[in-house]
């Protein structure tokens, strides 16, 4: 047992370290501003370009085959030097990684691995969201093609996206899980239209809803099979939950650091009750640090697909949520006018119960999967 | 970088649970009875647990603070009503001190509010207590001189005191000459041995909330109301499901608090344990709070093991100051502390 690194890890971790000293693009924090969207594909280029992004996939798809802990090292040095945190994609290489046939995988993963392509999760719609499985987009076959007609919503990265994983009902007969099935669709063609939605701290760039009338897909592009598209979606999901494949941990310590920095300089000028809710911050933060490192040493052991990424979801909800009113009680809110970034990460916070299933879907999981607890 | 347990950890932890579920109290009633806790005792007293902290010929310890906070969690866990904290922090103690090995079972004396240890100026001994003191004679404190703080022993009194009906404290007994031995114990010293206890102190309430999770979920699949068993209502649900989650979150801090004792500089040893302790603690009371809850008009009961548990947890949060003050050391680590 040992939390230290390795010589390699050590090497890489200094080598690292370095490149981030001419490299650095130095973007404003992901959750509280479009200019970070903007320059985030070019950083995404940039770290994998230099071999810091896709650290654990196999080498043929573009990853570093290395073990899962030099991600969260990634982490750790991205807060350090106040570089953006790594692009969060994980979860969608693990569920093609996992489900997808050779051609799908060949085709697909470099690309989203590399940054060249771009890519948004048609999952939810508006009268499918906690219950995901009610999905209503339907896909029927014509010759080589399906044609798609549905409504998503919250769909994040919509307006970027070249390619999106969607959800579709290719069956109305059988029991709702089992008629649904995944497709890669390519976002720019004349059957769809997607059109940004306003977050509640102003943000443009994080989500959408995409209407998709009798756009195409070739079939080809189904991963798995038809009906197995559920299947598919609950690996995704699993890893959606997880810190170590987001990659949060450099977004909440990059944040920790900045108010920490700011009491640091001006120490006579917070209260004692302003201090304590940074101190309850830094300790989450900190607890989801080590929290990451254990559950990617875990992988060592190899991957699973499994419910703990609901565990992992509640504690990075919690910290996330703490950071964002330690950041309003630090960062106040410029009631006068002036920098409003300390209330739009306290806003963006508020999401993180509700996105990749909200917290009472994630304790009804921890109750029945984990705990065993009777279904009412 | 790899935090799994090692096989041998592993199969430590295994023979501590056997030990543990065998022998340790099942139910209110059968704690303190003589029959079964000599029997524990004993069987831990074999086992050599703990012994883990005293020093081999260089001085180091014979295992370091994970195996200890393998037993201290299981202890948790099992409400193991004999002593681990206070006899191993008196062989780290004595370890650090260079002293010879005690002839007697001893543990430490703390100020009482048990914040920190007992260092006594003037022989004056009434306002300090001996922690987990069930089968020790002694205790060992430190005595202030002008050359430095030394290692001394007191003797324990008789009476227990204390809320914790697994671990007693006890009062000191007449103040003897406090004869002092082995080399003054350096503020790094007092920094490692500090660390120690915290991260003991938090591996014991991780095995708490593991024992008040399952004994309450045990409950809630059994227990019915409105012809349903009360697990499958979802406010049961979710309360369970938190404190599990807690307790999660508390196993991955202590974890590295207990590599942290051994493997960093004592000043950050102190920052990783006073990380893990103001984690802990703000857990522990609620998952206890939770059993409670979940036991209904019982878990207000005496005879409900739920505020044993939430006892045991009060306890080991005061060792070396609760949520609290450990968030005044965490604030002090980052350099904003007042
Ligand atoms: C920032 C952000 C980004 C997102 N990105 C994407 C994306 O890229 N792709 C995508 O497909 N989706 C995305 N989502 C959607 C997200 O997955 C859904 O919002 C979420 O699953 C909840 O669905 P809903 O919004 O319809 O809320 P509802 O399901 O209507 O829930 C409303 C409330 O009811 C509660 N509730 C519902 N069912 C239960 C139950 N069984 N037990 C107890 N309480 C219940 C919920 O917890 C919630 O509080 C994103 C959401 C956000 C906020």
């Amino acid at each position: 047992m040992d939390f230290g690194d390795s010589p390699e890890e050590s090497e890489f971790r200094l080598r690292l370290r370095g490149w981030l000293q001419g490299n650095n693009p130095g973007l404003p924090t992901s959750s509280t501003d479009d200019d970070y969207w903007k320059g985030a594909a070019a950083w995404h280029r940039s770290l994998f370009g230099a071999g810091f992004f896709g650290m654990s996939w196999p080498t043929a798809i573009g990853g570093q085959g290395l073990p899962s802990v030099y991600d969260v090292i990634v982490d750790e040095e991205l807060a350090a030097s106040g570089a953006p945190p790594r692009p969060s994609l994980g979860y969608l290489v693990q569920g093609i990684l996992e489900h997808g046939n050779e051609d799908i995988q060949a085709r697909f993963l470099p690309g989203i691995i590399s940054g060249r392509e771009r890519w948004c999760q048609g999952f939810s719609e508006p009268d499918a969201g906690s219950d995901l499985a009610s999905l209503r987009t339907r896909a029927d076959r014509q010759g080589d093609d399906y044609v798609i007609t549905g409504h998503k919503v919250w769909t994040s990265y919509s307006d970027d996206a070249e390619w999106c994983l969607v959800l579709a009902r290719t069956d109305q007969e059988v029991a709702k899980h089992r008629g649904i099935s995944a497709f890669v669709v390519p976002m720019h063609q004349p059957g769809i239209e997607q059109r940004p939605l306003r977050m509640i701290n102003g943000m443009t760039k994080e989500f959408g809803e995409v209407a998709f009338n009798e756009a195409r897909v070739p079939a080809v592009n189904m991963i798995g099979g038809p009906g197995e598209g559920w299947r598919l979606a609950m690996t995704i999901v699993s890893h959606e939950r997880e810190p170590g494949e987001l990659g949060y941990v450099a977004r909440y310590t990059k944040v920790v650091n900045e108010l920490t920095r700011r009491v640091r300089v001006n120490p006579s000028g917070f209260r004692e009750d302003q201090v304590r809710d940074l101190g309850w911050a830094i300790v989450e933060v900190e607890m989801l640090r080590l929290h990451v490192r254990r559950r990617l040493s875990d992988r060592l052991n190899g991957i699973s697909h499994g419910p703990e990424g609901s565990v992992d979801k509640l504690l990075m909800t919690w910290t996330e949520q703490s950071l964002g009113h330690a950041a309003l009680s630090i960062g106040g809110i410029a009631h006068g006018g002036g920098d409003d970034t300390a209330l739009n990460t306290y806003l963006y916070s508020r999401a993180q119960s509700v996105m990749g299933g909200t917290s009472q879907i994630q304790r009804n999981l921890v109750a029945g999967r984990i705990l065993g607890l009777p279904s009412s | 970088m790899d935090v799994r347990l090692s096989t041998e950890q592993q199969a430590l932890r295994e023979s501590v649970a056997r030990v543990v579920d065998q022998l340790a109290p099942h139910a209110v009633g059968e704690i303190g009875n003589a029959e079964r806790t000599s029997k524990l005792d004993a069987a831990v007293a074999s086992s050599g647990w703990r012994e883990l902290r005293l020093g081999d010929d260089q001085g180091d310890p014979l295992a370091t603070g994970v195996e200890a906070g393998i037993i201290a969690e299981e202890f948790g866990r099992g409400l193991a009503d004999v002593s681990f904290l206070g006899p191993t922090m008196a062989a780290e103690l004595r370890r650090l001190a260079g002293a010879a090995q005690s002839e007697s079972a001893e543990t430490v004396a703390f100020t009482s509010d048990l914040s920190s240890i007992a260092i006594a100026a003037d022989g004056q001994l009434s306002s300090f207590v001996a922690i987990d003191a069930s089968g020790c004679s002694r205790a060992l404190l430190l005595a202030a001189r002008s050359d430095g703080n030394f290692l001394a022993e007191v003797d324990v009194a008789s009476d227990e005191v204390g809320l914790d009906l697994t671990r007693p404290s006890s009062t000191l007994g007449s103040p003897a000459s406090l004869e002092p031995s082995g080399r003054s114990i350096s503020d790094d010293d007092l920094m490692r041995w500090t660390a120690l206890g915290l991260s003991l102190t938090c591996a014991d309430l991780v095995g708490i909330m593991q024992g008040a999770v399952q004994l309450s979920t045990d409950y809630a699949s059994q227990r019915r109301q409105y012809g349903a068993p009360i697990g499958s209502f979802q406010a049961m649900q979710h309360m369970l499901a938190d404190a599990f989650v807690m307790m999660e979150g508390s196993r991955s801090v202590t974890l590295h608090a207990a590599w942290a004792v051994d493997a960093l500089h004592p000043r950050d040893a102190v920052g990783a344990a006073s990380v893990a302790k103001a984690y802990c603690a703000r857990a522990a009371r609620d998952v206890c709070e939770t059993a409670i809850q979940v036991h209904g008009g019982i878990g207000n009961t005496w005879e409900c093991l739920a505020h044993v548990y939430l006892r045991r947890a009060l306890l080991s949060s005061d060792i070396f100051g609760g949520a609290g003050n450990s968030l005044d050391r965490v604030l002090q680590h980052y350099g904003i502390g007042a």
